[in-house]
């Protein structure tokens, strides 16, 4: 009868409602957390499009008020992180890939996973409220930035409009908790036998580590935010100095979590390239172990160099000190991945397919931005860069154009596989360029802004700063139109539907999701395969 | 501090186009910033000049690790390709290599480390006041106090556009100025009476956040005469962006003789910062832009 039950189970093909709402299929899952990041990501670019043209000449001309400027900003900030990023990476490819790339038939918690992603959508709800809800004095919506440090978020923003982005925070968090548990089980107890924690494939890895830091770094997070809920609204003042408490400490708790944060967003970017590398360079992944274990050291040492976020808080000379050596320290195994990359190519056979210029582009892009934090590690010429758009730009290379370089490198890399269609190469390569074209139109002169001293969250700037402003409003147009592109492609693949083979890229793709149809079956493995 | 490098002739060639293209020793304008500015504005302060040489040599590595990586990218896509190398070879392991790209950088992070503390302890280096200026960050404008001169108090609020005059920057410019001798050591204490500010001048190379309860001090010498301007540089809401900051530096001459005319007019004048937290200037009246 459990036998019967089961074989029932294998040919359950839910649809429609039963089978997205009540989705306890991780490949089903994955694509509501893609098709969710794509949601999120075109609101938070329609946002930044926003604030790129109130700033592309000065003086005020599209916000009335220099609030809903800040709200811009803001609301940017946390759809990027909590709704784009994080919920592509990890929640999409994540669900989607990793469960196929170890052998497993589904992840270790189905319906934890559900509730891993359809906690996102009510997260979102609140946020897109919060907008609508008075915030500040005659304000609506919260403006105090996606660090929301008090008090603006506490006396500052009295309306319920803080309370409305906190909740939101609160579920993201809650949801990406639970999915890393679910991880984290599914990585240590369903890999296929044979295959030992030393050959798992790096994304999987990138996974793992990924995993850890979240369940590490939200609960802070989740901390702060309530200890600032209860601040607002039960009169408590742990960041009250009237009342003991201390305005400094929401800035340890929240960079604790901060800056753990960017490595959770860019780690799983780090793991997919090497993958896409590998496979379009024709040849095994350079220094494999070295690669897995810089991705565990990164992690680790992410966790104690938080306070170089807050060099001009007023830390004392020799935290600073201690915050400049340690995260130095990261560019030793960020140089490690860079190199073992370009070693991958080294005498490679390299085919530029659509992810491959993705991943050579990753690769220029956040070794412009790594230098960059170098020289920001530094507290003492940091002093002269803190809040200005230097760090706009050196954070945007990093952890946002790495992350979505990464990200569009996996997905023309999965995109045959997940839909079982092939993509248009000349789209995804226009779309690339636009988007490489116009990212750096946009920040790399934002370098210069910050030097000269433009300081960040501004909804004016002295005239002084117009002319490079207006070169950074130009290239937030362009890579809009690379989106733009990018839209048409996904529409053009699922009109044209020209089958994707089971391996479109041919022997350079070694990971067994390969070995699957192009989409691979409702539930795949029912023959564990074996690693040799 | 970069002696020590072989191909130090390229080094300095290099640092030379450095400093020619980002470094500040040509500007016209003292104190604020410049359209198309690639690099720092003119230091004023041995602090910002000591970062900005910091910075010139950090630019010179940063720029030759970036092209390095980028020369690497080029040589690869036009070597390694399917055409010009149609048969891949297997290498997955070289131990040296892995060893001297992890020890190499270790070098270089230790090469900037030693600049990079030199500077930090320097900035932290607090000589005798010479002049003590407090500065209090409201929403939005400052209130300053020069507590050892008969708590003299004033409130600094930006200039609107009409009310610029004589080439006064858009946004920089402030009524009242905070006025300090030159070539003297001006210890800044710095607070805030509601939320989150910043206070800083980018040509001192000083930037202190304001914190309500607390008192943050920094310190600059500024060595020449002239009108210097910063911006709040932490989100303080609403107005953030229209709160600046205007240091004039003169003599000690004038100095004096401001402090005599200060002392007599803000003496009639109530402020709104300050220990009392009292909320609003009365001569600040927010101004929807």
């Amino acid at each position: 009868m459990a036998g019967k039950a089961a074989a029932a189970h294998h040919h359950d093909h839910p649809t429609g409602v039963k089978r997205y709402l009540f989705s306890t299929n991780h490949k089903d899952i994955g694509s509501l957390y893609l098709m969710f990041a794509l949601f999120g990501g075109i609101v938070g670019g329609l946002l930044s499009i926003g604030m790129r043209m109130e700033l592309q000449e000065p003086g005020m001309q599209f916000f009335a008020d220099p609030h809903i400027f800040n709200t811009f900003t803001t609301a940017h900030g946390l759809i990027m992180v909590f709704f784009m990023i994080m919920p592509s990476l990890f929640g999409g490819f994540g669900n989607w890939i990793v469960p196929l790339m170890i052998g497993a038939p589904d992840m270790a918690f189905p319906r934890l996973n559900n509730i891993s992603f359809w906690l996102l959508p009510p997260a979102l709800t609140l946020l897109v409220i919060s907008l609508f809800v008075p915030g500040p004095a005659g304000g609506y919506g919260v403006g105090g930035g996606w660090t929301v440090y008090a008090p603006l978020s506490t006396t500052g923003s009295p309306g319920p409009a803080m309370d409305f982005a906190i909740l939101a925070l609160h579920l993201a968090g809650a949801s990406s908790i639970l999915s890393a548990i679910n991880f984290i089980t599914t990585i240590f107890n369903m890999r296929a036998p044979g295959m030992t924690i030393h050959k798992m494939p790096l994304f999987v890895w990138s996974i793992l580590v990924t995993a850890f830091l979240l369940l590490l770094a939200l609960p802070v997070l989740a901390g702060a935010i309530t200890m600032l809920l209860t601040d607002r609204n039960f009169g408590t003042t742990f960041f009250d100095v009237t009342g003991g408490g201390d305005p400094i400490l929401f800035q340890h708790l929240f960079w604790f979590f901060g800056h753990p944060e960017v490595y959770i967003i860019i780690l799983p970017a780090f793991g997919l390239i090497s993958h896409v590398i590998s496979t379009f360079s024709n040849k095994p992944i350079f220094g494999y172990l070295g690669m897995a274990y810089a991705m565990a050291a990164i992690g680790a040492v992410g966790f104690v160099v938080w306070a170089h976020h807050m060099y001009t808080s007023g830390i004392s000379l020799n935290t600073q000190a201690y915050f400049v050596a340690a995260t130095m320290v990261i560019a030793v195994p960020t140089g490690v991945k860079i190199f073992s990359w370009i070693a991958t190519m080294w005498g490679g056979s390299i085919q530029f397919r659509t992810p491959m210029l993705w991943a050579f582009g990753f690769i220029f892009l956040f070794t412009t931005g790594g230098v960059t934090g170098v020289v920001l590690a530094n507290a003492g010429v940091d002093r002269a860069m803190h809040d200005t758009y230097y760090v706009v730009a050196h954070f945007h290379y990093t952890m946002s154009l790495g992350a979505t370089f990464g990200l569009f490198a996996g997905w023309y890399y999965w995109f045959p596989k997940i839909t079982g269609y092939m993509y248009s190469e000349f789209i995804g390569k226009l779309h690339f360029w636009f988007s490489f074209i116009g990212v750096n139109v946009i920040f790399f002169p934002q370098h210069f802004l910050g030097l000269a001293g433009m300081p960040r969250r501004y909804a004016d700037y002295p005239d002084a700063f117009a002319g490079w402003n207006y070169v950074s409003s130009i290239g937030s147009y362009i890579s809009g139109l690379g989106v733009l592109i990018f839209l048409f492609g996904v529409y053009l693949a699922f009109q044209r539907k020209e089958r994707a083979a089971d391996n479109p890229w041919g022997e350079g793709a070694t990971t067994l999701e390969w070995t699957l149809s192009s989409p691979p079956p409702f539930h795949q493995y029912e023959q564990l395969p074996r690693i040799r | 501090m970069t002696n020590g490098f072989s191909g130090a002739k390229a080094f300095s060639v290099f640092a030379a186009l450095a400093s020619f293209l980002f470094s500040t020793e040509v500007r016209a304008e003292l104190g604020q910033p410049r359209n198309w500015q690639l690099g720092f504005q003119e230091a004023a302060t041995p602090i910002m000049r000591q970062l900005n040489d910091f910075h010139n040599f950090l630019l010179v590595l940063t720029t030759v690790v970036t092209l390095f990586v980028v020369g690497l990218l080029v040589y690869v896509a036009l070597r390694f390709n399917e055409n010009t190398n149609p048969k891949p070879s297997t290498t997955s392991h070289h131990t040296l290599l892995e060893v001297a790209w992890t020890v190499v950088p270790i070098l270089i992070l230790v090469v900037i480390a030693i600049p990079s503390f030199r500077l930090l302890f320097a900035q932290y280096d607090f000589p005798k006041a010479d002049l003590t200026v407090k500065a209090i960050g409201n929403q939005w404008y400052w209130t300053y106090e020069y507590p050892d001169q008969g708590d003299l108090t004033f409130d600094a609020v930006m200039l609107e556009d009409n009310e610029l005059k004589d080439e006064q920057p858009r946004l920089l410019a402030t009524d009242n100025e905070v006025v300090v001798p030159v070539n003297r050591n001006i210890h800044i204490l710095v607070t805030a009476s509601d939320v989150l500010h910043n206070w800083t001048i980018p040509a001192f190379g000083v930037k202190v956040d304001a914190v309500p309860g607390r008192i943050i001090r920094t310190w600059f010498r500024a060595e020449k005469k002239g009108v210097y301007y910063g911006q709040c540089s932490e989100l303080c809401g609403q107005r953030h962006a229209f709160m600046p900051i205007a240091v004039r530096v003169v003599s000690d001459g004038e100095f004096a003789s401001w402090l005599e005319k200060a002392k007599k007019e803000f003496a009639s004048i109530p402020t709104g910062g300050g220990d009392d937290a009292s909320v609003g200037s009365p001569r600040f009246a927010l101004n929807q832009r």
